[in-house]
C-alpha cells in the first residue's frame, strides 16, 4: 500500500488543485468511484451507443463532473462568484445543447421539456411542445427585442443562455454537499453493485 | 404632531389644511369612543355619561311624567349598538391614518409606518388622557383572539416554501437556540443587575428575571413583517429573519408558562426541568400536528366544492382559525399551528378553488393582516400613554443594553456552527442584518401583560415597552439606509419566467441524481421522496378531477398564460401593450411548411382563453358604453374613438394571442387569421338572449372541458355567480339584436347562429 499512497498522493495533490476538492472528498469519491464502477478504474456507458457521448470514463473525468456542483467558499470575491455561475451555467448550457454547435435550438428545447413532462404521459407530451416554444419565444423577445417578422432566430446562445438564467443565481443553487465521511455504505437509489 | 405638521407643510401633494383636518377628525373620533364608556378590550370602565345622553334621557322622563307618552319619532339609544359601533370606530380609525401616511409621501419614505401607527397611537392616548377619559388597553384576549391570527394566517399562507424548507436547519437553530440563549442570558444578567446595591431592584428574584428575559427574547413577527416588508430585502435573509420569528413561538409559550409556573412553586428540580424540555417537544410537534390536520381537512373539503365556490374561501379561514385556537386549547403553540395548516393546505386548495375564490382569498388575508397589524401599533401606542408605569432608569437602560448585546452575540456564535454545515454560508453582512433585525413587538407586551405580579409587572412592563419602541424606533428606521449602505442584496423584483420555472425544475432532478451518483442522502433525496409520495398518495386524495395528475410544470404555464391574458385586457388601451414583436414565426425552423396539428389541448386552452378574453374586453366595451346603453343611436364620436381602438386592440390581440397560444399567425392576411381562429368559437358559444339558455349552454359544454387539464380556467366559466359577467353578456346581445346593421355591433357581441363573412371577424367583443 506505501508506494501507490504515495502515487495516489500526487494524483490526490493534481487532483486536488485542478477540481478543488479536498484530499478527504477526493478520497470518498474515489471510493465512490470504485463502487459504482465494480472495481474498475472506468464506469463503462451502459446506454449502448449514444452519439457524441463517451463509451467509458476515469476517475478524473469524473471528479470533472463532480466539481461543478462544489458549493461557493466564504472567501470567494465576487468575481470568483461570477465565474464559478458562468463554470455551472456553461455545464448546464452544454447538457442542453446535445450536438455541441453553441446554440440550443427548439428541437433540442423541445427535448429538454419533453424529459422533464416524460412521466405525465399524453398531456405531456402535447404540451411539452407548446412550453418549449413559448419558452423560446421568451428567449428571443428578452434578448432580441426588435426581431422583424421574418428573421429566424437561430437558437439560444450561451450569452442569450445566461441573461434568462441570471435571476436564478446559480452559484448559489447548483450544489450539492461534499461530504468528508464514507459515502460506500450508503446506497444508491439503482444500486449498481 | 409637530412631525407630521412639518412634513404637511413642505409636501407639494398634501395641503397642510386637509392635514390638519384628518388628524383634527381622528381625534374627534377617537375622543368620542372614549368617552362612552369603554373601547373595545379596555378593562376598567369609568367613563362617564356625555352631557346629551344625560339630557336626552332627561327629555324622556320628563315627557314621560306628564301624560300620556309622545310617540317617538326620533330617539336615541346608543346602547343598544355601542359595543360594535366603537369597534368600527376604532378600525375606521386605523384604516383612515393607514390612508393619510400614504397621502405624504416624504414621511413613508423616510419612516417605517409602524412607527408612525405608534406615534399616532401615542397622540391619540395622550388625548384622550388630556381630557381625563380612561383610555383602552391592549387587551391580551383581544390580541391573540382577534388581532394576532390574520397577521400569522397571511405569513403563513404566503410562506415561500423552497426558501423556508431549504433555510429549515438554520431557522431552526437560530429561533430555538437563539431564543434560548437570549433568555438565560437577558434574565441571568438582569438578576446580576438587580444585586446592584443602589438600584432598589432588590425585589426582584431569579425567577422573575428568567421569566421577564423570556419575555422579552423573542423576536416578534409583526413587527419584523412591517418593517421587513419595506425595506425588500433579498429572500435569504428575510425568510431568516422572519422564519425565526414565526418559530420561536413554541419556546417562548414553553419558557413563559414554565417560568410562570416555577414563580409560583417553591422549589425547582431538575425533574421540572427535564419536563420542560419534554413540553417543548410536545407544544411544538403538538401544535404542527394540530395544524397538519386541519390542513389537510381543509385541503379535503376544497375537494368537493366545485358546485359551491361562493363559500370557498371561508373554508381556507376557518379551518386555519380552528387550527389556532385548538392549539390554544391545549396550550400548543398556536402560531406554529397556523402556519402548519396554511402550508399544509395551500397546494390542494390552490389547485382546487376557482380564480375568483383565490383572488378573495388572498385579498382578504392581506386586507385582515393589514387592519390587524394597524390596529395592533395603534393600540400599543395608546397602551403605552394609558398603562402604570414605574419607571427605574437602571432597569431599563440595561434591559435595552443587554437586548442588543445578546441579540448580537447570539447571531455571531449561531452563525460560527451553522456555517460549518450550510452549503452556502452566511457572510457577515448576513448576519449583521439578521441581528439586526431581531425587533420585538406586541407579542412581548401581551404577554408581559398577562403576568399577574402586580408590583413588578408595572416594572416590568415600562421595560418591555421601552425595549419595543427602541427596536421598533431605531432599529426600524434605521435599518433602511444601513441596507443601502451595506449594498446588501435586495429582492428581484422581476416575475418567475417559464425559462426560470423550467430550469428550476430541471436543476431539481439533476441535483437529486448527482446526489445519488455520490451516495448520499441529501436535501435533494427526502425531497424527491417527498414529492413523489405526495403525487402518489397524497394528491388523488386531496385534489379534485384531473388536476390530480397535473405535473408542476404545466399548472405554472397554465397560470402563466391565464395570467398573460388577463394582463392583456386589464391593460385596457393597445398603446399600454408590452410591444413583443417576435412571434412564431420567428422560430419555427424554415423549410418545408409541414402541416402543423394544434395539439388538442391547446385549443380547448386557446378557447377557455378566448373566453376570458372575451368577456372582458365586453366588460370593457361595457363601462365605456354603460351611459348609452339603452340609446338606440350612438354617439358616433365615442363609437368612432372605440372602433378605431378596438381594432387596434383587436389586431393587437390577435398577435398576442398568436404567441402565448401558440397557433402559427399568418400575419398577411388578418381575415383568414379570424377564422382559423375563431371557428370552433361558433360552436362553443352562441349566445341566446335570456340568461337561463345561457347558463344552460355554459353547463353543457362544461362536461368536455371538464376534462381540461387546467381546471383554474374551467371553474371561471362554471362559476353560479357571475354577476359581473352574466349580466352584460345577457344584456348586450339584446341591444345589439337590434342593431345589426351596424359593423360596430358585429364587433363588439358574439356572434349569433347565421353570422356573414363579415361578421365572423367579430373578435373580441
Amino acid at each position: 500500500m506505501g508506494a501507490s499512497q504515495t502515487r495516489t498522493g500526487n494524483e490526490h495533490q493534481h487532483l486536488m488543485d485542478k477540481t478543488g476538492f479536498s484530499s478527504e472528498q477526493i478520497k470518498n469519491l474515489r471510493k465512490r468511484f470504485l463502487q459504482l464502477s465494480g472495481n474498475e478504474e472506468t464506469i463503462r456507458n451502459q446506454r449502448g451507443d449514444e452519439a457524441g457521448a463517451f463509451q467509458e470514463i476515469g476517475f478524473e473525468q469524473f471528479l470533472m463532473v463532480m466539481c461543478h456542483f462544489r458549493p461557493p467558499t466564504l472567501k470567494m470575491t465576487a468575481e470568483e462568484k461570477e465565474a464559478m455561475r458562468k463554470e455551472k451555467l456553461r455545464f448546464l448550457f452544454n447538457m442542453h445543447d446535445t450536438d455541441n454547435d453553441g446554440t440550443i435550438t427548439l428541437e433540442e428545447y423541445r427535448k429538454v421539456v419533453e424529459e422533464l413532462l416524460s412521466k405525465s404521459g399524453a398531456i405531456g407530451q402535447e404540451t411539452a411542445e407548446a412550453i418549449a416554444d413559448a419558452a423560446m419565444l421568451e428567449v428571443a423577445s428578452t434578448n432580441v427585442p426588435h426581431m422583424a417578422p421574418d428573421e429566424f432566430y437561430e437558437g439560444i446562445t450561451f450569452q442569450h443562455f445566461e441573461q434568462i438564467l441570471k435571476g436564478l443565481e446559480m452559484e448559489s443553487r447548483m450544489n450539492i454537499r461534499f461530504l468528508d465521511v464514507d459515502t460506500t455504505t450508503m446506497r444508491c437509489g439503482r444500486s449498481t453493485s | 404632531m409637530a412631525v407630521v405638521r412639518s412634513s404637511c407643510g413642505s409636501s407639494a401633494r398634501l395641503t397642510a389644511p386637509t392635514c390638519v383636518l384628518l388628524l383634527l377628525l381622528f381625534a374627534f373620533v377617537s375622543v368620542a369612543s372614549a368617552s362612552r364608556d369603554d373601547a373595545p378590550g379596555g378593562n376598567n370602565e369609568t367613563g362617564r355619561a356625555p352631557p346629551e345622553d344625560s339630557h336626552h334621557h332627561h327629555q324622556q322622563t320628563n315627557s314621560s311624567t306628564h301624560h300620556k307618552k309622545a310617540f317617538p319619532v326620533l330617539s336615541f339609544n346608543y346602547e343598544h349598538v355601542r359595543q360594535p359601533f366603537e369597534i368600527s370606530l376604532w378600525i375606521l380609525l386605523a384604516l383612515l391614518m393607514k390612508l393619510g401616511f400614504h397621502i405624504i409621501p416624504r414621511v413613508s419614505n423616510v419612516v417605517p409606518e409602524s412607527c408612525l401607527l405608534i406615534v399616532v397611537g401615542l397622540l391619540i392616548g395622550g388625548i384622550i388622557k388630556a381630557i381625563g377619559e380612561k383610555a383602552p388597553m391592549l387587551d391580551s384576549k383581544l390580541f391573540f383572539l382577534y388581532l394576532l391570527p390574520p397577521i400569522i394566517l397571511d405569513a403563513g399562507y404566503f410562506l415561500p416554501i423552497r426558501p423556508f424548507t431549504e433555510n429549515m436547519g438554520t431557522i431552526l437553530v437560530f429561533a430555538v437556540v437563539g431564543t434560548l440563549w437570549n433568555t438565560f442570558f437577558v434574565g441571568g444578567m438582569m438578576y446580576a443587575v438587580c444585586q446592584i446595591e443602589g438600584a432598589q431592584l432588590g425585589g426582584v428574584d431569579l425567577l422573575s428575571c428568567l421569566l421577564f428575559g423570556s419575555i422579552i427574547s423573542a423576536v416578534d413577527p409583526v413587527a419584523v413583517l412591517a418593517v421587513f416588508e419595506e425595506i425588500h430585502i433579498n429572500e435569504l435573509l428575510h425568510i431568516l429573519v422572519f422564519g425565526e420569528s414565526l418559530l420561536n413561538d413554541a419556546v417562548t409559550v414553553v419558557l413563559y408558562h414554565l417560568f410562570e409556573e416555577f414563580s409560583h412553586a417553591d422549589t425547582v428540580t431538575v425533574g421540572d426541568a427535564l419536563l420542560g424540555v419534554v413540553c417543548f417537544f410536545v407544544v411544538s410537534l403538538g401544535g404542527i400536528m394540530v395544524g397538519a390536520i386541519y390542513g389537510l381537512l381543509g385541503a379535503f373539503t376544497s375537494r368537493f366544492t366545485s358546485h359551491t365556490r361562493v363559500i370557498e374561501p371561508l373554508f381556507v379561514f376557518l379551518y386555519s382559525y380552528m387550527a389556532y385556537l385548538s392549539a390554544e386549547v391545549f396550550h400548543l403553540s398556536g402560531i406554529m399551528s397556523l402556519i402548519a395548516c396554511g402550508v399544509m393546505m395551500r397546494p390542494y386548495v390552490e389547485a382546487n378553488i376557482s380564480h375568483k375564490s383565490y383572488t378573495t382569498v388572498k385579498y382578504f388575508m392581506k386586507m385582515w393582516s393589514s387592519v390587524s397589524e394597524t390596529l395592533i401599533f395603534i393600540f400599543l401606542g395608546v397602551s403605552t400613554v394609558a398603562g402604570p408605569h414605574a419607571w427605574n432608569w437602571t432597569f431599563v437602560i440595561f434591559t435595552v443594553i443587554l437586548c442588543l448585546v445578546s441579540r448580537v452575540l447570539g447571531v455571531i456564535g449561531l452563525t460560527y456552527v451553522i456555517n460549518k454545515f450550510r452549503i452556502v454560508k452566511l457572510t457577515k453582512k448576513d448576519q449583521f442584518i439578521v441581528a439586526y433585525g431581531g425587533l420585538r413587538g406586541a407579542i412581548a407586551f401581551s404577554l408581559g401583560f398577562l403576568l399577574t405580579n402586580s408590583q413588578l409587572k408595572n416594572m416590568f412592563l415600562t421595560a418591555i415597552i421601552t425595549v419595543i419602541f427602541f427596536t421598533v424606533f431605531v432599529q426600524g428606521m434605521t435599518i433602511r439606509p444601513l441596507v443601502e449602505l451595506l449594498a446588501v442584496k435586495k429582492k428581484k423584483e422581476s416575475k418567475r419566467s417559464i425559462n426560470e420555472e423550467i430550469h428550476t425544475q430541471f436543476l431539481d432532478h439533476l441535483l437529486t441524481g448527482i446526489e445519488d451518483i455520490c451516495g448520499h442522502y441529501g436535501h435533494h433525496h427526502w425531497k424527491d421522496k417527498l414529492n413523489r409520495f405526495n403525487k402518489a398518495y397524497v394528491k388523488r386524495w386531496l385534489i379534485a378531477g384531473e388536476r390530480s395528475t397535473e405535473p408542476q410544470l404545466i399548472s405554472f404555464y397554465n397560470k402563466m398564460e391565464m395570467k398573460q391574458a388577463m394582463m392583456l385586457v386589464e391593460s385596457g388601451s393597445a398603446a399600454k401593450l408590452p410591444a413583443i414583436v417576435s412571434s412564431m414565426q420567428n422560430i419555427q425552423p424554415r423549410g418545408p411548411a409541414r402541416p402543423r396539428a394544434i395539439p388538442s389541448i391547446s385549443k380547448s386552452r386557446e378557447q377557455e382563453i378566448r373566453k376570458i378574453l372575451r368577456a372582458n374586453l365586453q366588460k370593457t366595451r361595457q363601462r365605456l358604453r354603460s351611459y348609452s346603453r339603452h340609446d338606440l343611436l350612438i354617439d358616433p364620436f365615442e363609437d368612432g374613438l372605440s372602433e378605431v381602438r378596438f381594432r387596434r386592440q383587436r389586431v393587437e390581440m390577435e398577435r398576442r394571442m398568436s404567441h402565448y397560444l401558440t397557433v402559427p399567425a399568418n400575419r398577411q392576411e388578418i381575415p383568414s387569421v379570424r377564422k382559423v381562429c375563431f371557428e370552433p368559437e361558433h360552436q362553443v358559444y352562441t349566445y341566446d338572449t335570456d340568461g337561463e339558455s345561457l347558463r344552460g349552454r355554459r353547463a353543457s359544454h362544461s362536461h368536455p372541458s371538464a376534462s381540461d387539464a387546467a381546471g383554474l380556467v374551467n371553474e371561471s366559466t362554471r362559476r353560479p355567480d357571475q354577476s359581473g359577467a352574466a349580466e352584460p353578456r345577457a344584456k348586450v346581445p339584446d341591444d345589439q339584436e337590434d342593431q345589426d346593421q351596424l359593423t360596430l355591433s358585429r364587433c363588439l357581441s358574439d356572434p349569433g347562429p347565421n353570422k356573414d363573412e363579415e361578421g365572423g371577424g367579430s373578435f373580441l367583443s
